[in-house]
């Protein structure tokens, strides 16, 4: 049992957001949120954080509705990237990390050695461990976006949800940090832009356009050439990389289609 | 911890010892010894061996008005981080809301106007007022959407409209004398403190800093906005109210009693900052001891430097402060880029 939404909407200023989606990821899995610019990733993101209510429809963990556990309790169990945050204090990196520990400590105690060693693996695990002492403004935006990533790990969540992490990186991290989140024993859901890197990656994909889901299952039945021409609007090819477990879509882009 | 707790001490070392020599500081010529045996006795529930009138100085005039600096000092400060940290915004200070602009639209009423009838002190009247301001900030920017800068925006419009109605109540209706004694006590002074009012503030600083400090780790998650404190399990409009509420609280009471004084709340925070660090759970006891042993030493010059005549701690407090305050900037400056 994990996150799930189940026919969730949501609207801004009078526009439909979100039009009854739902969302299932299988425990442990690693599920791909693609689809153009405006579609509701970043809004079904938050619904799924708790972080915004859904208008209709319900987001449950483990079965419960999300509004009956307490804000304190989801965020034990789901951590939240967000896309480019920013501070105006002066943090360094392992200020930023142990954020991490809020959810799991008590008002007037000091951290337990769990928080710290909380703490320390997240640093090791984003290779951060020798820049702890740094301040968060001296970062480039790759370096501050895997700092975000140390601070979601440190609170140990079980389920992560990411919201285009790999924007701001170089390819090698990229790679790394997707690789990193397919390791980790969590469920994921991640949007990202790249589909050639969700197709490398991802258990399950789920594309959504303008507020709905257009498709959802593996990377081979959801990228397809049709797909792809009917929800971004462009032409490519997509080729199979082989046989086997490593076997997954190959995209390439030969242009956009004209007005549709 | 050890270590936490030899500093802790320290910090309160250096109180209490600004304290003690500034009760020995001012123009009646009483000695060292003499001051701080008058205190012991009537610590010690016995009789001072000074002169009545000589004692009374000491224990009526000099310690409750130093006692109440290091009070106002400590809370101003502490209402200052706090606002800065909930609102993001590092220019925020405890009158963002309007607190003091309404505390003073009230006061004003009570002394040139003559409302209450008598029953309502100027500290009275200035607390009604701040209320008010603050009551007008909440409604205000709730109804404009209770995001950050709304309460901000609230904040100023609140200011400007309150302002205006001091300077309408008093150009309209005051004399030169009243208006002289009303422009002072906006600047800020500790000179009429009494031990009441020690009392009454010390207690609401208490109870204050204990709701803040309770919620130290939930102010550390307002880092990265309130969509991160959010997903950090705090309950971000709860908390944001609850200390609103409690630094308006503790703001009008410091104000009713002695006045705006400006720049404390402002700039002792970032001062803390550079000694103690962000986390809240340290910067709260940091700013609020810095805030206490700066405001008994900027006070301790308003009334001795151009003796016999007081200036107003709040043109102290600037201009000691902002010479410190460039310097900080300064040094932070380099530490960012």
């Amino acid at each position: 049992m994990t996150l799930g939404a189940h026919r969730v909407s949501r609207t801004a200023a009078g526009r439909l957001i979100l039009d009854g989606v739902d969302l299932t990821p299988l425990p442990g899995s690693f599920t791909g949120l693609l689809g153009p610019n405006g579609s509701g990733k970043s809004t079904l993101l938050r619904l799924l954080a708790g972080v915004l209510a859904p208008a209709s429809g319900v987001v449950t963990l483990d079965g419960h509705p999300l509004g009956d556990l307490g804000r304190r309790a989801v965020a034990r169990r789901v951590a939240v990237v967000e896309q480019q945050v920013d501070t105006q204090l002066d943090l360094t990196v392992l200020d930023v990390v142990r954020l991490g520990r809020i959810p799991h400590r008590r008002a007037w105690s000091p951290p337990t050695p769990a928080d710290e060693r909380a703490v320390r693996t997240a640093l090791e695990r984003t290779d951060l461990t020798d820049k702890a002492d740094r301040s968060w403004h001296t970062l480039s935006g790759g370096e501050r976006q895997r700092v975000q990533i140390a601070r979601a790990l440190a609170q140990e969540p079980r389920e992560l949800l990411l919201d285009e992490p790999t924007n701001h990186l170089d390819i090698q991290h990229q790679l790394d940090l997707l690789a990193l989140i397919a390791e980790l024993r969590v469920t994921s859901v991640v949007a990202l832009h790249d589909l050639n890197l969700a197709a490398m990656y991802c258990d399950r994909i789920v594309v959504l356009g303008q507020g709905r889901v257009v498709a959802c299952g593996t990377p081979a039945e959801t990228l397809t050439e049709a797909l792809i021409a009917d929800v971004y609007g462009v032409r490519a090819t997509v080729t199979r990389t082989g046989e086997g477990p490593g076997d997954h879509p190959h995209i390439r882009f030969l242009g956009t289609l004209p007005d549709r | 911890m050890t270590s936490a707790v030899v500093r802790a001490a320290a910090g309160l070392a250096v109180l209490v010892a600004s304290v003690a020599v500034a009760i020995t500081i001012g123009p009646a010529d009483i000695g060292v010894g003499e001051v701080w045996s008058a205190v012991a006795s009537h610590l010690g529930g016995r009789t001072s061996e000074l002169t009545p009138i000589r004692d009374g100085i000491v224990w009526n005039l000099r310690l409750p008005r130093t006692l109440l600096a290091a009070v106002c000092g400590a809370g101003l400060a502490v209402c200052g981080a706090v606002m800065q940290s909930l609102l993001r915004n590092p220019l925020a200070d405890p009158f963002v809301l309007g607190v003091s602009s309404g505390a003073s639209t009230g006061a004003v009423v009570v002394v040139v106007l003559g409302a209450g009838g008598g029953v309502l002190s100027v500290s009275g009247g200035a607390f009604v007022g701040a209320l008010c301001s603050f009551a007008l900030v909440l409604l205000l920017s709730h109804t404009l959407g209770g995001t950050t800068d709304r309460v901000v925006l609230a904040g100023v419009a609140a200011m400007q409209l309150f302002s205006a109605l001091t300077s309408f109540v008093v150009t309209t209706a005051a004399d030169a004398e009243t208006t002289r004694g009303v422009l002072f006590w906006l600047l800020g002074s500790l000179g009429g403190a009494d031990w009441t009012d020690v009392q009454l503030c010390a207690a609401v600083l208490a109870i204050a800093l204990l709701v803040c400090l309770g919620r130290a780790r939930t102010l550390d998650a307002f880092a990265f906005g309130p969509q991160a404190a959010a997903s950090l399990g705090v309950s971000v409009a709860r908390t944001r109210l609850v200390l609103l509420c409690v630094t308006a609280l503790l703001t009008a009471a410091l104000v009713s009693v002695a006045g705006a004084i400006g720049f404390v709340g402002l700039v002792l925070p970032h001062a803390a900052r550079a000694l103690g660090g962000p986390g809240h759970a340290r910067l709260l006891p940091v700013t609020a001891l810095a805030g206490a042993v700066f405001l008994v030493w900027a006070d301790t010059v308003a009334r001795t430097a151009l003796d016999p005549q007081e200036v107003p701690v709040g043109v102290v407090t600037s201009l000691i402060g902002v010479p410190g305050f460039v310097l900080i900037l300064y040094r932070t400056r380099r530490v960012n880029r």
